[in-house]
């Protein structure tokens, strides 16, 4: 038995955002950071919501990978306030955020870490969740994933509800044109991640592959385009695409050993996290070849990947998705990251610890013991090809 | 080779034995600390609910025995499930985390824990998988 859960309903295209109009309800409450603010998306957004007759109220201090503290900020607002919308407008992080206060905004008996898959919150007695992304990476849209730091034990929190997946996701396609081309990389390098792992897992079904591979598709062709051109427009609508699609198959099968070695990484050096699974990236793929070999050359075959055989057709893809993230100018090595040898190994035995605690490694075609997680941390420090 | 009935004080013996022989959990679940009542529930031959008791610190099993009620021991987890449910699992075609989440097995305690140690889980069905089994329901 396999569960999906999806978006209820998914807007796209040129001018997706005006669907806010036809919103019913009282009060909009919209979770972003002052970069979305600038740019000038916050008033847009606002109007639009006002012209459906709602009141709008605005948290704009959603921090880069967001911690515990920054939720609980925006929470006590949000209960001030008593939106029927909450509405996530921004990065992975707003989203996240949103999704998590949302949780907690209905539900004030729940603890942040008590939100997990067992835990049943009935949401939607207060408000309902629209998300607006405004990067093309993380998938946050249509997952039920939130990834909340930790900052006093240096982790990050990989809390889930099948509920928290939005009821409305917005895919606008003006928002990503602004994108920085760094932020095209960081983010389009996790959906990448995203869709692969997905691919891969244990826990991967009919439903999260079609998903999965039309994702990875969309982003072998569209990902240099977006990253070399902000005015590719056709580029940065179709990586938009993907990012929500590679989000809801990972969501609907399981992140893997990339993930689970890049959240211990990002929550420990406060690292942006596409950059941290681009750095481990190609040595999660060869690590899990052995279990998931076939799998990989499907992925492959779907990017329009030949060989003689097997093993050159894999060779081929890595090689392929090697240079991909060099494109984009991507880390390949946790020492790209900018993470000095003796930081690392000083620091080795938790990251290790983090990872194992990870739900990547549990549905990884290759479950990783410890041993494993040192060598592999250690081969992607220095991006030696796995031999192990 | 001799099998052990499942269920029976045998295979839960069989069991902490066998687990505390497997490195792979002992790393896995260095910092864990809680107990657990496995529970095969009434239903499928089985007729009054069957409770085992296994005890888990800090990688080592302290304790296994079979429970006459689950009002026995308070612990901080309850795995319950049906017998066919229990049967795949120790046949190794059930992943734990997986069939926990599609409500094949109740659980009651702290899931997020549950969660941060999915790798002691996987460790802990596969030990109970290379244990010569005999199902006798
Ligand atoms: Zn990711």
């Amino acid at each position: 038995m396999w569960e999906i859960t999806l978006p209820r309903t998914i807007v796209i295209a040129d001018e997706a955002s005006e669907y806010l109009k036809l919103i019913e309800g009282r009060k909009a409450f919209i979770v972003t950071d002052r970069v979305i603010v600038s740019l000038g998306f916050v008033d847009k957004i606002k109007s639009y919501l006002e012209e459906a007759g709602l009141d709008v109220k605005i948290f704009d201090e959603v921090e880069a990978e967001p911690s515990v503290e920054n939720v609980l900020k925006c929470v006590e607002i949000v209960r001030e306030y008593q939106p029927d919308w909450i509405i996530a407008l921004g990065g992975g992080s707003s989203i996240d955020t949103a999704k998590a206060v949302w949780v907690l905004y209905e539900r004030p008996d729940v603890k942040i870490d008590e939100i997990n898959p067992l835990t049943k919150l009935g949401l939607r007695n207060k408000a309902k969740m629209i998300a607006i992304p405004t990067t093309s990476g993380s998938g946050s849209e249509a997952s039920w994933a939130i990834v909340i730091t930790d900052n006093k034990e240096k982790r990050k929190m990989e809390l889930a509800s099948r509920e928290v997946v939005p009821d409305i996701v917005i895919l606008d396609p003006e928002f990503t044109l602004s994108m920085p081309s760094r932020l095209v990389a960081d983010t389009g390098v996790d959906a990448l991640a995203n869709a692969m792992e997905g691919y891969v897992s244990r826990w991967r079904n009919d439903i999260s592959d079609v998903l999965a591979i039309a994702a990875i598709k969309i982003i072998f062709t569209y990902l240099p385009r977006s990253f070399r051109d902000s005015r590719d427009r056709e580029a940065r609508e179709k990586m938009h695409y993907a990012a929500m699609l590679a989000g809801a198959a990972f969501s609907n099968s399981q992140i893997g050993v990339a993930h689970a070695m890049g959240h211990a990484i990002g929550a420990l050096f406060k690292i942006p996290h596409g950059r941290t699974i681009s750095a481990v990236l190609i040595p999660s793929i060869e690590y899990n070849l052995r279990e998931a070999g076939d799998r990989y050359i499907e992925l492959a075959q779907a990017v329009g990947i030949g060989g003689e055989n097997y093993e050159e057709i894999l060779r081929k893809f890595i090689q392929r998705i090697r240079e991909l993230l060099i494109e984009v100018g991507e880390p390949l090595t946790i020492r790209d990251l900018g993470i000095s040898r003796e930081e690392f190994e000083k620091n080795l035995d938790e990251l290790v610890d983090k990872a194992m605690m990870s739900t990547g490694t549990i549905a990884n075609p290759r479950i990783p013991s410890r041993e494993d997680y040192v060598n592999l941390y250690r081969y992607a420090y220095e991006g030696r090809k796995i031999d192990f | 080779m001799e099998k052990y009935k499942f269920p029976s004080e045998e295979w839960i013996r069989a069991y902490k034995e066998e687990l505390n022989k497997n490195k792979a959990y002992e790393e896995a679940a260095k910092d864990w600390e809680g107990d657990f009542l496995f529970i095969i529930s009434p239903g499928e031959g089985v007729e009054k609910e069957i409770v085992f008791y296994v005890d888990l610190w800090h990688g080592k099993c302290r304790e296994a025995c079979m429970l006459p009620s689950r009002e026995a021991k308070k612990t901080a987890f309850v795995l319950e499930g049906p017998y066919s449910n229990w049967k795949k699992l120790i046949m190794g075609q059930l992943d734990p985390i997986h069939a926990i989440m599609m409500r094949k097995f109740k659980l009651e305690g702290d899931m997020g824990k549950i969660l941060r140690y999915t790798k002691a889980a996987s460790e802990l069905v596969k030990t109970a998988s290379r244990i010569p089994t005999e199902f006798t329901i």
